[in-house]
């Protein structure tokens, strides 16, 4: 299989969906010329043109408005907003508008839109540039939320995204735009909620998604060593959640760690956590776990950086402290 | 800017079209009477915004589109689906919360819509509508058309983020979107005076590349006239307009709001320039008027009845349908 890194899967979905349906055009700031801030549009604009490639002004609130009132007569706009921090300037097309729209319409009207953005800590961009945001789209009724780890995740589920019939949020993370990774030569598409078991274990499950996910797979690397068996789920899409998979391997394991990036307070963990209680209770060995974010704004100094998240050790710590229980 | 009222040796809308814009605006009129009637009487739930006072904007404005053209409309938006041709049945079984409705009464007043009738919906945000329709109309080039979106929004609107940002996307992509400003002076209850330094709406669009007009709102052929203008430059490839049509809300910002904040003296010259009148006085055929108003007094009692006959939503559809 050839290697692709993560921003190329991104394009090759693009361009193939872009080649494949004329209703599919790109929205967002500096994405034609300077082929987007993460170039993940580049080489789109000499492909498709202006009308299908378009620059927008500074704008986010109207330029995803416009984006939904393009859905809204059947084109199938992919907006892109440079960082995820900037999509809390256009939260009423994205929450009153785009998630609505099915719903109010008693199921008559579609709202295919996928919002492409970018999240997460690294590079010291500092308090607005580096949340991890999910929770606020994971809370409203009508939105998907994925989150793809790979270039072949990325690949596949940006295309089924594109396809979608209703309003996608495709988070991606700005950490993992130069990973590499083997990308499938055939077109493959990937369906929306379908978590992925990125490693088998059978002492204790990793529950994570996006950049995390390779952090759990370093860290079940270092539980190796240790004689723990570490399974890693990656969920993929937090919206639709695979809650088989979810409960498949925490019902095998009794023991299940969440990772995430986002801070701890209010958090996808708490709610994933709550489930595994509430459905898998009586195949527990051990309470279910949450490593996350701090509840801080993100700080500029390296130093102080790379601790509000968590780490491959205090992964491997956590997990390591949970198989033990029972034991 | 003084709005202009339209120029007796100016064109005049071709006979047909003077009636159905009589026929709209009376429509609306009786439809938000009964609606109003049926508040007060406990049977609509939740907001209900009163058009009655502006019915010639949308009238006027939509009689200068085609059929396939698209529309965007607000929170007072009843006016605007009659106009674009709704079917009263459809839109009262939804104000009255009923399965049968535009939206199967999951929506209710604020929200309808039709991609049916090329409507992209009402809007309970006040402003939420004006980058979906400039989207529209982006949507329109992407897809090779010739159509036009007219978006309707208000004076309130006018000074939430979205209007300078979508009228400078507008300008800068010339797209083919007409921002129809209801400017009816008041924003629930603050005096337009009381919410810009600058009261000259239209004003704001030389700004941004997009040439503004103001009309007489009452005046339903001035609004056609200028309607058809914006519509004619947008079709061609020329880009927007803004175009701000001076008119009046009878009653107050809902059903509920007696509205007490409203001068007096303003509301009685407004009411004496009751766009109807205005209107019927130009058609000077009263037979023609006295048939259109029988089919509306027809077209409204089969609504209610249909209306008040059809059932609410059924509990375990509705659970089915939503995620768990």
């Amino acid at each position: 299989m050839p290697e692709l890194l993560y921003r190329e899967a991104l394009r090759r979905a693009l361009d193939e969906e872009m080649a494949r349906d004329p209703h599919v055009f790109l929205l967002g700031e500096t994405i034609a010329e300077r082929g987007g801030s993460f170039k993940v549009t580049e080489g789109l604009l000499a492909r498709y043109g202006p009308g299908r490639v378009i620059d927008t002004p500074i704008a986010e609130a109207s330029f995803t408005g416009m984006a939904v009132g393009a859905a809204l007569i059947g084109c199938r706009p992919v907006v892109e907003l440079l960082f995820i921090d900037f999509a809390l300037l256009a939260m009423d097309p994205i929450v009153n508008q785009a998630a609505k729209i099915k719903f109010i319409s008693g199921g008559r009207r579609r709202l295919p839109l996928v919002i492409r953005t970018q999240g997460g800590v690294g590079e010291g961009l500092a308090a607005q540039h580096s949340q991890s945001l999910e929770a606020l789209f994971y809370h409203i009724p009508g939105l998907k939320v994925v989150m793809p780890s790979t270039p072949a995740d990325a690949y596949g589920l940006l295309k089924s995204a594109i396809r979608d019939d209703h309003p996608v949020v495709f988070i991606e993370h700005k950490r993992l735009y130069a990973l590499s990774g083997p990308v499938p030569e055939e077109e493959a598409l990937l369906p929306l909620g379908k978590a992925d078991c990125k490693r088998r274990g059978n002492d204790v499950t990793l529950v994570s998604w996006s950049f995390m996910v390779h952090r759990c797979l370093a860290a079940a690397g270092l539980l190796e060593r240790r004689g723990i068996e570490a399974e890693v789920l990656d969920l993929r899409s937090l919206v639709p959640l695979d809650r088989e998979a979810l409960l498949a391997s925490a019902r095998r394991t009794g023991r299940v760690l969440i990772v995430h990036e986002a801070v701890r307070r209010g958090g996808v963990g708490g709610d994933l956590a709550a489930t595994i209680m509430e459905e898998a209770w009586s195949d527990l060995a051990a309470p279910v776990r949450r490593l996350a974010g701090r509840n801080t704004p993100i700080p500029y100094s390296r130093s102080i950086e790379e601790v509000c998240i968590p780490t491959v050790e205090e992964i491997a710590a956590a997990a390591a402290e949970l198989a033990a229980i029972g034991r | 800017m003084e709005p202009t009222a339209h120029d007796a040796d100016e064109e005049l809308p071709p006979r047909a079209l003077l009636l159905e814009m009589y026929r709209h605006m009376l429509a609306t009129r009786r439809f938000e009477e009964t609606c109003l009637d049926f508040f007060r009487r406990g049977l609509i739930r939740g907001y209900l915004h009163s058009y009655i006072g502006q019915e010639a904007v949308a009238a006027g404005a939509i009689a200068a589109l085609r059929p396939d053209d698209w529309i965007a409309s607000t929170h007072r938006g009843h006016g605007h689906c009659i106009a674009k041709g709704a079917d009263l049945r459809f839109m009262m079984a939804e104000i009255l919360g009923r399965e049968t409705g535009y939206c199967r009464g999951r929506g209710g007043s604020m929200h309808i819509a039709s991609a049916d009738l090329h409507h992209l919906g009402a809007n309970g945000i006040v402003g939420g509508g004006i980058p979906l329709a400039t989207g529209a109309a982006l949507g329109i080039r992407v897809q090779g058309g010739d159509q036009v979106v007219i978006c309707f929004f208000s004076d309130g609107a006018s000074n939430n983020g979205v209007f300078p940002e979508s009228l400078n996307l507008a300008g800068l992509f010339r797209l083919p979107v007409i921002f129809l400003l209801e400017n009816n002076f008041y924003a629930v209850s603050t005096p337009v005076e009381c919410s810009t330094g600058c009261c000259e709406l239209a004003g704001r669009g030389p700004a941004y590349g997009v040439p503004g007009v103001c009309v007489d709102g009452n005046d339903a052929i001035a609004v056609w006239r200028e309607t058809r203008r914006a519509v004619r430059r947008a079709r061609s490839g020329e880009g927007p307009t803004l175009i701000e049509a001076r008119t009046f809300r009878w009653g107050g910002h809902h059903a509920n709001d007696p509205g007490q904040y409203v001068d007096p003296e303003r509301l009685a010259y407004w009411k004496g320039r009751d766009p109807l009148a205005l209107l019927g006085r130009e058609i000077r055929d009263a037979a023609a008027v006295a048939a259109v108003e029988s089919r509306v007094e027809a077209e409204l009692a089969a609504a209610v009845e249909f209306a008040l006959n059809s059932p609410e939503p059924a509990v375990e559809a509705f659970l089915a349908e939503i995620d768990s």
